[in-house]
């Protein structure tokens, strides 16, 4: 047991954060878009993701947690790191999670206000935890080359939430929102794209580590699906936006499959990169894990609770199935 | 002069945990109240509860977000402040941190979801069975943290191995000695902090004569809810006291302002604590009184301040928090009983309404005193008698602490101006569905009908 469950831990903890960023990351998404749209849009667009932003909101709280129980050297490492980023996403969070309650229950002279407050705590956010990300794949170094690859990330990041956002518009709207999302999504999927590449190409120069790991044979050959598949996901999204009549059709979902294909794709080469280390280079997750007697009472919690979370998530996923409807407590 | 990164931290994190705790002291309790407009309204068919519930669901979503967001900021402090305190203890606090996302996050944050805006998609028994695990998994989230927060005052069921310290039982752990106390204390401190919430709020509608008898439930609610728990409180609080004195006698010696221990002590109702002089001016004392609360004997003996020299708690903060604390308890006990007699006997006057309003916030002013105590009060360790707080804290540069500070503490004002103008715009207003002729009592499955827009709830 010694050996498994910090390797048990260590995926749960990137199964969460995996779906913090697609299932948050709509979510922010739209919240970048905000400026974009008319007054009534804006509402119609918070409505499609109203009922689900907590619940999104709370698998980082969940893959974070993982990582302090698990692993609480490196939760402190990590977020000691990162003090100033983990504080600005924290603003972001802060002012974007109220703003949806406020921009509705203020006097009519501040809703404004905070559908402003509401834009910049998305985008705070989302480039906040690009920061973070580039910052932890460079194994929190503070040269230059780290500052560089995490601007790198920070602002390809809210490009993919974007993409991801309008994705979710395309399932979850219609008329004239479904038509602006395609032309949003058409603008950020390319500068995504180029984001995307350069770090990944990135990625292996600036850290030896990471290219021993990818560039040995016959590593390389097995690991080819990877980029391929991102690949794939990409000009797949790129081609369906291109294409009018598909959209038309109501196969904009595509794109957000697209979308979530190539996050898994880079969550999976980002952990072949990183394993076995929790901070590359400085740790790895059997030296950071929490005893042994700790890690089995979690265990016990976690068998338990994640796949009722998994199955009320889904009730609540389809009880607001379908296009979404004007938002009312009644 | 030198910006310590230590003191820095530690304003930081009072400041975080003290507005964060301003909102779960009102939605733990606000939701068993909305379960129980729901409930009312379920059995009795009665309007006015469902008119009541959509009025306090749109205040208890506001105060959840503000409680959430405020939420996730402290379980980031532990890493970026506080790095030595999980590498010391996470054994123990991880796991307990855990559940609570496990078994509460998750469960209320799906669930706000149905009870905001899922009335028209789901049957009423899937809404009213929603608004009841929203209200499980609040108190459910106040377990986990405070069975952490107590075992931090009453360490137990562990080993320390080099310093680590690591599992030995876990039902000594989660129920060590100050749970059960502390669990229920805050528990019943939210019933009447919300309990005086909603019937300040009522009054003040009242007075403006806003959504007519259903205000008049709710204040009714609200006032005989108070009027039960109070007393509750001040009981329970007196048992928490007696477990302190037991677990952290350096706590209550600086509660009482006793600082050389002694039989038969005197109760001191006021003073001026002067720890320099190691004294209190103008003590007005009754004699035996402190030893007779506390131990229950007239010449019981109680420990002072002087016995644990560069290891008790500042004592002037806890000493008026203190009072500030059960002044405030038996002022809302007064208060309930009067507008419980008021409302018995059909007589709500102006000035009742008025003492109401002005108190619409005394749980607040009540609770934060409480925690204060509780949590000054185990300076200067953070884990009693194992660990000291300046042992823990991470080594970042005092001015990057100072600007994070500074960010909060002007995020939070902002925030805390809007939450109360939002509040009394909100109330100032009908529940808007007073004024449209639905009929709520036949809530109908999955049949959306044209309904009002998000913009206007």
């Amino acid at each position: 047991m010694d050996y498994w469950l910090p390797l048990i831990f260590v995926s749960l903890m990137g199964l969460s954060l995996l779906l913090y960023i697609i299932l948050d990351g709509y979510d922010l998404g739209i919240g970048i878009l905000l400026p974009l749209a008319s007054d009534d849009e804006k509402d119609r667009m918070i409505e499609t993701i109203g009922p689900f932003w907590d619940a999104n909101e709370t698998w980082i709280v969940l893959g974070i947690g993982i990582l302090l129980i698990a692993f609480p050297s490196a939760h402190g490492m990590i977020l000691t790191h990162l003090y100033i980023p983990v504080t600005l996403m924290l603003f972001g969070l802060i002012l974007r999670g109220v703003a949806f309650d406020f921009r509705v229950k203020v006097t009519a002279e501040y809703k404004s206000l905070w559908n402003k407050l509401f834009f910049v705590g998305s985008l705070l956010a989302a480039m906040s935890q690009g920061w973070m990300l580039g910052s932890y794949v460079m194994g929190l170094e503070s040269g230059l080359t780290s500052i560089a690859f995490s601007i790198a990330i920070a602002l390809s990041l809210p490009a993919f939430y974007v993409v991801l956002g309008c994705g979710w518009l395309f399932i979850k709207s219609s008329g004239e929102i479904y038509t602006k999302a395609a032309k949003w999504a058409r603008t950020a999927i390319l500068p995504m794209g180029v984001g995307l590449f350069l770090i990944s190409i990135a990625t292996p120069i600036a850290s030896s580590t990471i290219a021993a790991k990818w560039f040995t044979l016959p590593a390389a050959i097995g690991l080819l699906p990877i980029p391929l598949m991102t690949g794939v996901a990409y000009f797949t999204a790129l081609w369906v936006l291109s294409k009018e009549e598909i959209l038309k059709a109501g196969y904009g979902w595509i794109v957000f499959v697209c979308m979530v294909v190539m996050c898994l794709m880079m969550a999976l080469g980002l952990a072949y990169s990183i394993f076995p280390d929790i901070v590359i280079g400085k740790l790895d997750i059997w030296e950071s894990a929490s005893s042994t007697a700790s890690l089995e009472f979690a265990l016990i919690g976690t068998v338990i609770a994640v796949p009722m979370i998994l199955f009320y998530t889904a009730f609540i996923y389809k009880i607001f199935y379908g296009k979404s409807q004007p938002l009312s407590y009644e | 002069m030198e910006l310590d990164p230590f003191i820095l931290s530690r304003i930081q994190f009072a400041a975080n945990i003290s507005f964060h705790i301003l909102f779960p002291s009102i939605s733990i309790g606000l939701c068993w109240l909305l379960v129980f407009f729901r409930l009312r309204f379920t059995l009795t068919g009665n309007k006015d509860w469902e008119y009541a519930y959509f009025f306090w669901v749109k205040v208890f979503a506001l105060t959840f977000a503000l409680g959430v967001v405020s939420g996730i900021t402290m379980s980031f402090q532990f890493g970026t402040n506080w790095p030595g305190f999980m590498e010391r203890v996470g054994n123990i606090a991880g796991p307990l941190l855990g559940y609570e996302v496990l078994t509460a996050f998750f469960l209320e944050a799906s669930f706000l979801g149905i009870m905001l805006y899922g009335k028209n998609l789901v049957s009423n028994r899937v809404h009213l069975v929603s608004s009841f695990l929203v209200a499980i998994g609040t108190t459910t989230s106040a377990f986990w943290i405070l069975s952490l927060n107590s075992w931090m005052h009453t360490p137990a069921g562990f080993t320390i191995e080099n310093g680590v310290f690591m599992v030995d039982d876990w039902m000594e752990i989660i129920f060590n000695p100050s749970f059960k106390y502390r669990f229920i204390h805050t528990v019943t401190a939210s019933l009447l902090t919300s309990a005086f919430f909603v019937a300040g709020i009522s009054a003040w509608r009242a007075r403006k004569n806003v959504d007519g008898p259903a205000t008049w439930k709710v204040l009714r609610t609200g006032v005989v809810l108070a009027a039960i728990v109070a007393p509750i409180q001040i009981f329970v609080g007196d048992l928490h006291g007696l477990v302190a004195l037991e677990n952290q006698p350096a706590k209550i010696a600086a509660v009482e302002g006793i600082w050389e221990t002694e039989k038969g002590a005197p109760l001191t109702l006021f003073g001026f604590p002067d720890e320099e002089a190691r004294t209190t001016h103008f003590a007005i004392e009754v004699p035996k009184l402190a030893s007779i609360i506390l131990t229950h004997h007239v010449d019981g003996e109680l420990k002072g301040l002087n016995e644990f020299e560069d290891a008790h708690p500042p004592v002037a903060p806890l000493f008026w928090s203190f009072r500030v604390m059960v002044g405030m308890g038996f002022l809302m006990l007064a208060v309930a009983w009067w507008g419980s007699y008021a409302l018995f006997r059909n007589k709500v006057g102006p000035w009742l309404l008025r003492a109401l309003s002005w108190m619409t916030f005394a749980g607040w002013v009540a609770s934060l005193a409480g925690w204060y105590v509780t949590e000054i009060g185990r300076q200067p360790w953070v884990v009693q008698g194992y660990i000291r707080a300046s042992e823990v804290v991470a080594d970042h540069a005092g001015g990057m602490v100072l600007s994070t500070l500074i960010g909060y503490l002007l995020l939070y004002a902002f925030l805390l101006v809007f939450y109360i103008l939002t509040l009394m715009h909100m109330s100032s207003k009908p529940a808007r569905s007073l004024k449209e002729s639905i009929d709520f009592a036949a809530p109908k499955a999955n049949t959306p009908k044209p309904i009002a827009t998000l913009g206007a709830v």
